[in-house]
């Protein structure tokens, strides 16, 4: 190592020295052609050192395993985060849909509800202030009856609609559990992209950091979903019977 | 009737507080995981246990096996309503021992049904 270093400096003092000669000798053809080649041998050194630096952060990322788990990493992991979000936003989407479409069902129910009480009241003041004929009663009496039907098949309506609102709901712990995979993506990456750092930085002592799968699969995405796992509740269903439940 | 909730997700465990009402079930406690879980059915008290699977601390299956390993609890009728879908989850908790097993999201009307169907056989 050391004497082909002598070399390259003997080789380089010669090239100076022969410059030197050149420009005292007013020679300026050759002293140009002196610096090229000059130049050209420190470019040809850079590229060997960027050759070496390439060679030995290859070497360090086969070694701590980096090389594979970025593949990895970019090659699956990425785009399953993508279609995990992606099924984030319809989740929260549908959710959020059948709120508002609840709502949108409930709002005329209340004011109709509200309408008519608000109407039958107003009668019924008038009969308890003795105000109100006979005949007129009879009637109110048969409004009165219809009323009582309409608020006993309205509150039905308004109990499924209040659950479907409920239901809705659980997005958030779906949609959670999701994300926090996605967190724990990040930070894997982070992690990786540090140790890259690292070791092209040249500090190639450290720990290995090794990738740990979840141990749970955690929900169903439909997009990225595998053929282990099961697509509804019929699919649970079936499976149990099949054990004999 | 005492039931106990358990789920790491606050929201969740009011769906199926409010379902379980809905269903006319009011005496209800909760729990966000199996360690602050395992302590309260072993007070006793409770008749049913419904709880999700992935939790942190202690999850849903080794509650359910903490429960069936109890000889207090070993009989209490256990509920698993999770969004884990592997097969193998499943027939591992089928063989754990629950009761029955509803994956996230389901509808209200699943809840009853596997309610209903876990009575029935309890009771008969």
């Amino acid at each position: 190592m050391s004497s082909c270093l002598d070399e390259e400096m003997d080789a380089r003092l010669e090239q100076a020295r022969s410059l030197v000669n050149a420009l005292e000798n007013g020679d300026s053809s050759q002293a140009d052609k002196l610096i090229g080649e000059l130049a050209e041998m420190s470019e040809n050194q850079m590229f060997q050192e960027v050759g070496k630096i390439t060679r030995r952060l290859h070497d360090s990322m086969n070694q701590f395993g980096l090389d594979e788990r970025i593949s990895e990493l970019a090659d699956k992991d990425i785009p399953d985060a993508k279609e995990r979000l992606n099924y984030v936003i319809e989740m929260t989407d549908e959710a959020a849909h059948s709120t508002l479409t609840a709502v949108e069902e409930l709002l005329p129910i209340a004011e109709g509800l509200n309408e008519r009480s608000n109407n039958l009241l107003e009668q019924w003041n008038r009969f308890q202030q003795r105000e109100m004929p006979y005949e007129e009663f009879k009637a109110v009496s048969k409004e009165i009856g219809s009323f009582f039907e309409y608020s006993a098949s309205t509150s039905e309506v308004i109990s499924k609609k209040l659950t479907e609102i409920l239901m809705a709901q659980g997005f958030q712990d779906i949609t959670g559990q999701i994300i926090r995979r996605v967190i724990q993506l990040v930070q894997d990456v982070e992690t990786n992209m540090v140790e890259l750092i690292r070791l092209s930085g040249g500090m190639s002592e450290g720990e290995q950091k090794t990738h740990k799968e979840p141990e749970l699969a955690g929900p169903v995405v439909p997009t990225i979903a595998t053929n282990d796992s099961v697509k509804n509740q019929d699919d649970v269903d079936d499976l149990l019977s099949s054990l004999g439940f | 009737m005492k039931i106990l909730v358990v789920d790491d997700f606050s929201t969740m465990r009011r769906i199926i507080k409010n379902l379980l009402r809905e269903l006319g079930f009011s005496n209800i406690d909760e729990a966000d995981d199996g360690q602050t879980a395992l302590p309260k059915l072993q007070a006793g008290g409770f008749d049913f246990l419904v709880t999700d699977w992935n939790m942190p601390g202690m999850t849903g299956i080794d509650l359910l096996k903490a429960v069936r390993a109890d000889p207090a609890l070993a009989h209490l009728p256990v509920l698993l309503v999770t969004a884990e879908a592997k097969r193998e989850q499943i027939v591992e908790a089928a063989q754990a021992g629950v009761n029955g097993y509803v994956i996230k999201p389901f509808t209200a009307q699943t809840l009853e049904e596997k309610i209903g169907k876990i009575f029935e056989r309890v009771d008969s």
